[in-house]
């Protein structure tokens, strides 16, 4: 399968702090990959580096063939790669569909836009009848299918999703991960980040296991659902 | 004239010059919701905006509405130029940092154009013919007239930019979180250019309507209003657009009537009067609202 996105020896700091150590990553085309850690290990930080948000030291990001490493995060999104970021962090003083056409700003093609806006909808039924709604009156659920659909409407090839479990109810939890499989299914790449192992391993083709800024193991994700060390570290047992 | 015909009548002149602050108090507002700047420098930035004014009408013998638009179209360059320049460099520097350049570029404005025009204040031609109008208990001239009619065009084409245009809600979004604009394919430092632009602009027409209604412009004029715009900006709770043109408003009115009834010696400690008062009894001004996250 083609590689969609590779990260070469990837370095980031934060000042002084060396955040990302010499990490190594490959997505393939129409995978869900997963990268599971603890809280600090390096996740978000890595997901931010592949937007643009943060500049990798050392180290290239390759994504179709190009180098994306050093452009600046707008022209991330022009490449085809959006971030649901985590904690969502929704436009809250704006309606439900201005926030959906502000995942849409870097495109110019209306009908293109619309047909994305119907299958946004029908991913998300509950935002079509919120539309008119001011976003932050929505529930943490629907804020997270909201942050997810502002993703999608950029039409990109390779979503990031940065704990779309984060803080919510058992149930609703399903109801994501169900989704973003059918994403998956209607063609969209995924690179999935999340604390909550046992739901990412339960969807993803492959997975990395990211402590303090190294990748420490790699593989598909049944042979790391078995594996003895991700069970006892992430899978409670 | 009775009690009530005076207090009417302040009460045009006071929503005139608060016409005059809210022009101005919406150029800070916009500029402190988008990067958390206070903009000290807007208030030289009117300065210019009303000293260009001048050259178009004196100079080039125009009439007011293309002088008007020329002086806002000059003044919303400089403003983007002093954002790039002089602010740009500093975006991840210390809050403090840039405070500091934005007095620079205050005094650098003022005293650049003391060198160019002289401290010698120059009198606005009077382009309009003092005609008074009684409506109702109201007495109206052409200059407020003006100033009425302008001020409201210029809100309304903001709020359909902010609100409709797709550069609007821009930047609404980079207001409200930078790097989630960015992760829309924003280019927030295009945006904040043009938010500079526009408040600039909007600060240029101030200056102009200045001159017309008091007469008179010097290289110093930016500074008493630029305090004044922004304790309207405080009063209507800074980075809000509707309060920067009600806390403009309102200011105007109380230094009316504080003027008109008490003394107008008073007129400007009622203003920062009124600066305290909001700080100590509701920071985040009349419109503002404490933001609460949600989970
Ligand atoms: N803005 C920042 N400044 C300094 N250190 C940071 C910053 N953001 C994250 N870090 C540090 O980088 C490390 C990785 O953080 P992060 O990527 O957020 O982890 P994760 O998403 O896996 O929980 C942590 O040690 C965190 O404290
Ligand atoms: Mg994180």
């Amino acid at each position: 399968m083609a590689i969609m996105l590779k990260m070469d020896d990837v370095n980031v700091f934060y000042g002084a702090i060396h955040a990302i150590k010499g990490i190594n990553l490959e997505v393939d085309q129409g995978e869900i990959v997963t990268l599971i850690g603890a809280n600090g290990a390096g996740k978000s930080t890595t997901l931010r580096t592949i937007s643009g948000l943060l500049k990798p030291k050392t180290g290239t990001i390759t994504f179709e063939d190009k180098i994306i490493s050093g452009q600046p995060a707008h022209k991330i999104v022009e490449f085809g790669i959006s971030q649901v970021p985590e904690g969502r962090r929704i436009f809250a003083n704006m309606t439900v569909m201005e926030n959906l056409e502000l995942g849409a700003y870097v495109r110019t093609d209306k009908n293109g836009i619309k047909e994305d806006l119907k299958r946004v909808f029908k991913h998300f039924p509950r935002l079509a009848e919120r539309k008119k709604q001011e976003a932050g009156t929505l529930s943490g659920g629907e804020q997270q299918m909201l942050a997810m659909g502002r993703a999608l409407m950029s039409s990109p090839r390779l979503l990031l999703l940065d704990e779309p479990s984060m803080g919510l109810a058992p149930l609703l939890i399903k109801e994501i991960f169900e989704i973003i499989k059918d994403i998956n299914k209607a063609g969209t790449t995924i690179l999935l980040v999340e604390q909550n192992a046992n739901m990412a391993l339960s969807i993803a083709n492959r997975a990395y296991v990211l402590e303090t800024g190294k990748i420490t193991l790699s593989g598909s994700a049944k042979e790391l659902s078995n594996s003895e060390d991700v069970r006892k570290a992430y899978l409670g047992g | 004239m009775g009690i009530m015909d005076q207090f009417l009548q302040q009460l045009i002149n006071g929503i005139s010059l608060g016409s005059i602050y809210a022009l101005i108090a919406l150029g800070y507002t916009m500029v402190y919701g988008i990067i958390k700047l206070i903009n000290f420098a807007h208030g030289d930035i009117y300065m210019v905006g009303a000293y260009i004014g001048f050259f178009c009408i004196t100079v080039m013998n125009w009439p007011v509405l293309p002088a008007l638009l020329v002086s806002m179209l000059l003044t919303g360059i400089l403003g983007m130029l002093i954002e790039r320049f002089a602010y740009r460099p500093l975006r991840s520097a210390p809050r403090i940092s840039v405070l500091i350049t934005a007095i620079g570029v205050s005094f650098f404005l003022e005293y650049t154009m003391m060198y160019f025009v002289t401290p010698q204040p120059r009198t606005f031609p009077s382009i309009l013919d003092d005609a008074a109008y009684h409506i109702g208990p109201f007495v109206i001239n052409n200059q407020q007239i003006m100033i009425f009619a302008i001020t409201i065009i210029l809100m309304a084409i903001l709020t359909y930019i902010v609100q409709y245009t797709k550069v609007g809600k821009a930047m609404r979004a980079v207001s409200f979180d930078n790097e989630t604009a960015q992760l829309m394919g924003i280019n927030s430092n295009r945006i904040i250019s043009v938010t500079f632009g526009i408040g600039s602009a909007l600060a240029a027409a101030a200056g102009v309507l200045v001159g017309i209604y008091y007469n008179s412009i010097d290289p110093l004029m930016g500074i008493m209003p630029g305090l004044k715009a922004f304790v309207a900006a405080v009063l209507g709770g800074i980075g809000i657009l509707p309060g920067a043109a009600a806390g403009g408003i309102i200011l105007g009115i109380i230094e009316a009537l504080v003027s008109g009834f008490i003394s107008s010696t008073f007129r400007d400690a009622a203003a920062f009067a009124i600066l305290i008062l909001v700080l100590l009894f509701k920071p985040t001004g009349l419109l503002g609202k404490n933001t609460n996250e949600k989970v």
